[in-house]
C-alpha cells in the first residue's frame, strides 16, 4: 500500500491513543474539569440574571458562548502541544521516521479535536441540564451548530499550529494565553458585546472567537435573542465570512511554518532546548 | 559514532573499497557566517564496518552526523549516504536510516510496547524480500531486554531502560545504517573503553578536521610503540618501558624465575592516544604543524 496512506492512518491510530491518554492522567483531567467547573458555576450564578429586552436568563445566553468559546480553546491546546512536543523531542522522533510528520500532524489535529469536544461536553452537559427548556428544539438550528463547530475548527487550528511553531519556548505559552483570555473578555461571551465600547466590539470582530460564540448561540438560543447582537441580527453570512477568512489563512500559513519548523529540527535544537529548561529549572 | 548493520552473515568487507562504502564523504565544508565549523572532511565508512567518531566538545562530531541524518544542510563537499546525497533523501532512504536519539521525556505517556509498534508501522511498505520491515515488536523487546517492561509507560523506565528504549525505536526499521548520535554524553573513559571494543575504526575530529584515524591498535601505537612493565623483585619496584614487551618478560623470568611478582604490561590505552592527539593538536592549532601531524597520521 502507498505509504503515505499507511502514515495517514498511522496518524489515525496516534491520535485515538493519545486522546485516550488525556482521559487517563490527573493533568490532561484537571484540564477538562476544572475550568469548566467555573464556567458552569458561572451559569449557575447567573440562571436568574436577565438584562431588559433580553427573553432567557444571561445564564441560558453564556452557555452556548461558552461552546463556542471552548471550540476556539483548540487553538491553544494546540499551540501548547506543539511547543512542549518540539522541546522534548517528540517531533525530531517524528522526522526521523518515514513520513512521520504527516502521521504525527494528522494525530495531533486528531488528539486535539477530541480533547477540545471532551471539554465543550464537559461544560455543555451540565449547562443543558440547568436550561434545557430554554434551548431551541428546532433541529436545523442543531445543524447550523455542527457547521460553525467545523467551521471554527478550520479557522482555529490552523493559527494554533503556527503560534505553537512559532514559540521558541513551551514556557512563552503565556504570549498566547494573555492575548487569548483578553479576547476572551471583549468578546461578549459572559455579556453581551453591544454593552462594550465600539472600539472593543471592533477588535472583538476581527479575531474567529467572537464568532464563534455568535454562532454557537444563534443555533440554540430562541430567534428573539438575535435582538440582544450587534445589528439585532446572527448575522450567519459574516459568520461564515470571517470565520472562513481565518481557515482560509490559516490553511496557507500552516504548512509553510510547519515546514519551516520541521526543517530546523535536530539532535542539537533539542538538546539546546532542553539545556535552557535545565537551566531554568534550576539544575 | 556510525554503525553499520550487517545484514545476513556477519561477513566484513575484506579490503574497504568504494563500492563496499555506506557512507562516502569528501572535502566536507560547514560554515556559519565566518567560523568554519567543518574545514573539508573526507572518509568512508564501509559495509559491515563500526565507525567511532570522537572528538572534544565544539570538533563537530553532531554537525558532521546530522549533515549524515540529513538534518542539517551543508555548506560545500560530496556527501553520500546509502548512495544517496542526504539533502535530497526522500523517505524512502530515511526508511533504511535508523537513528537512536538521547530521549528526554518524549511519549512519556506511551507504553513501551505501544510505542514501538507505532513507529513500526511507518516502515512497513519499506520492507523489502531481502530486509522485512518493521522488526517484530516482542522480538525487538527481547533483543534489547525491554520484554517485562512491554506493558510500562515510557516515562515510567529507568535511565538504563529508557535508553534500550531508544536504541529499539532507532532500529525498529531494520537500518542498513545506524547513527547513535550522542549529543549529550560527554566523552568519558567509559565512552572511549566503549568505542575500542566497538568500533573498527575510530576517527578523531578536533576543530572541524580530522586529526587521526585508524583502529584503536593503530591510534594507540601511533602515540607510542612502548609498553610499560612493572615488576617486583624481593621486595623492591621496578618499571621499564620496551617495545618487545613479550622478550623482555620471558628475559626477565628466565633470569629471576619464581622471584618475580606483581607483574604488570601496560600498553597505552586508546584513552592516553585520544587525549595525547587533541592535546597535540590544540597545542599546535595556530602552527602549519597541524597539516602535516595530521598527514603523517593519515
Amino acid at each position: 500500500m502507498n505509504p503515505t496512506v499507511i502514515a495517514a492512518r498511522a496518524g489515525l491510530t496516534r491520535g485515538w491513543i493519545e486522546f485516550r491518554q488525556s482521559l487517563t492522567n490527573y493533568n490532561d483531567l484537571a484540564g477538562y474539569i476544572l475550568p469548566n467547573a467555573i464556567f458552569v458555576a458561572v451559569m449557575y450564578f447567573q440562571r436568574h440574571a436577565t438584562i431588559p429586552g433580553m427573553p432567557v436568563s444571561l445564564g441560558a445566553r453564556t452557555l452556548p458562548s461558552v461552546l463556542g468559546m471552548s471550540v476556539g480553546f483548540g487553538l491553544i491546546l494546540l499551540a501548547q502541544q506543539l511547543a512542549v512536543e518540539r522541546e522534548d523531542g517528540t517531533l525530531l522522533r517524528a522526522k526521523a521516521t518515514p513520513n512521520g510528520m504527516l502521521g504525527y500532524l494528522i494525530g495531533k489535529i486528531l488528539t486535539v479535536t477530541g480533547m477540545t469536544l471532551t471539554g465543550c461536553l464537559v461544560s455543555f452537559v451540565p449547562g443543558v441540564v440547568l436550561f434545557g427548556d430554554v434551548l431551541t428544539d428546532d433541529p436545523r438550528a442543531w445543524l447550523h451548530l455542527i457547521w460553525v463547530i467545523l467551521l471554527g475548527f478550520a479557522a482555529t487550528l490552523p493559527i494554533g499550529a503556527v503560534l505553537g511553531s512559532l514559540l521558541s519556548n513551551p514556557r512563552h505559552l503565556g504570549l498566547v494565553m494573555l492575548p487569548w483570555m483578553a479576547l476572551v473578555g471583549t468578546s461578549g461571551i459572559f455579556y453581551p458585546i453591544t454593552a462594550y465600547p465600539g472600539w472593543a466590539q471592533g477588535i472583538a470582530q476581527a479575531f474567529p472567537l467572537y464568532w464563534l460564540g455568535l454562532g454557537a448561540r444563534s443555533g440554540l438560543l430562541p430567534a428573539s435573542q438575535a435582538a440582544l447582537e450587534i445589528g439585532g441580527s446572527w448575522r450567519h453570512l459574516e459568520t461564515a465570512a470571517v470565520l472562513g477568512t481565518w481557515a482560509i489563512m490559516g490553511l496557507i500559513l500552516a504548512p509553510v511554518v510547519l515546514r519551516r519548523m520541521a526543517r530546523h529540527e535536530s539532535g542539537s535544537a533539542v538538546e539546546a532546548r532542553r539545556e535552557r529548561a535545565l537551566q531554568r529549572s534550576g539544575r | 559514532m556510525a554503525t553499520v548493520q550487517r545484514s545476513g552473515a556477519p561477513a566484513r568487507a575484506a579490503e574497504p573499497s568504494s563500492e563496499s562504502a555506506v557512507v562516502e564523504v569528501c572535502d566536507l565544508r560547514m560554515r556559519y557566517g565566518s567560523t568554519d565549523v567543518l574545514a573539508g572532511l573526507t572518509f568512508q565508512v564501509h559495509r559491515g564496518e563500526v565507525l567511532a567518531l570522537l572528538g572534544p566538545n565544539g570538533a563537530g562530531k553532531t554537525t558532521t552526523i546530522e549533515i549524515l541524518e540529513g538534518f542539517r544542510m551543508r555548506s560545500a563537499g560530496e556527501v553520500s549516504v546509502l548512495g544517496v546525497d542526504p539533502k535530497h533523501g526522500d523517505e524512502a532512504w530515511r526508511a533504511r536510516l535508523g537513528v537512536v536519539l538521547q530521549s528526554w521525556r518524549d511519549h512519556a505517556k506511551w507504553q513501551v510496547r505501544e510505542l514501538l509498534a507505532h513507529l513500526g508501522v511507518y516502515y512497513a511498505p519499506y520492507s523489502t524480500e531481502r530486509i522485512r520491515r518493521p522488526w517484530e515488536v516482542d522480538d525487538l523487546l527481547a533483543t534489547v531486554g525491554l520484554a517485562q517492561h512491554a506493558n510500562k509507560r515510557v516515562g515510567q523506565l529507568s535511565g538504563g531502560q529508557r535508553r534500550r528504549l531508544d536504541v529499539a525505536i532507532g532500529i525498529v526499521g531494520r537500518p542498513e545504517l545506524l547513527f547513535l548520535d550522542d549529543t549529550t554524553i560527554l566523552l568519558t573513559t567509559h565512552d572511549l573503553d566503549e568505542a575500542e571494543k566497538l568500533a573498527d575504526r575510530i576517527v578523531i575530529l578536533a576543530g572541524g578536521s580530522i586529526i587521526a584515524e585508524g583502529s584503536a591498535d593503530q591510534l594507540t601505537r601511533r602515540i607510542s610503540a612502548q609498553a610499560e612493565i612493572r615488576w617486583t623483585l624481593d621486595g623492591q619496584r621496578f618499571v621499564h618501558a620496551t617495545a618487545d614487551s613479550t622478550a623482555f618478560v620471558r628475559n626477565l623470568f628466565q633470569q629471576y624465575g619464581d622471584a618475580i611478582g606483581d607483574l604488570e604490561v601496560r600498553r597505552p590505552s586508546l584513552e592516553d592516544a585520544y587525549i595525547t592527539l587533541v592535546r597535540d593538536f590544540e597545542a599546535g592549532r595556530t602552527t602549519t604543524a597541524v597539516r602535516d601531524f595530521s598527514e603523517v597520521v593519515r
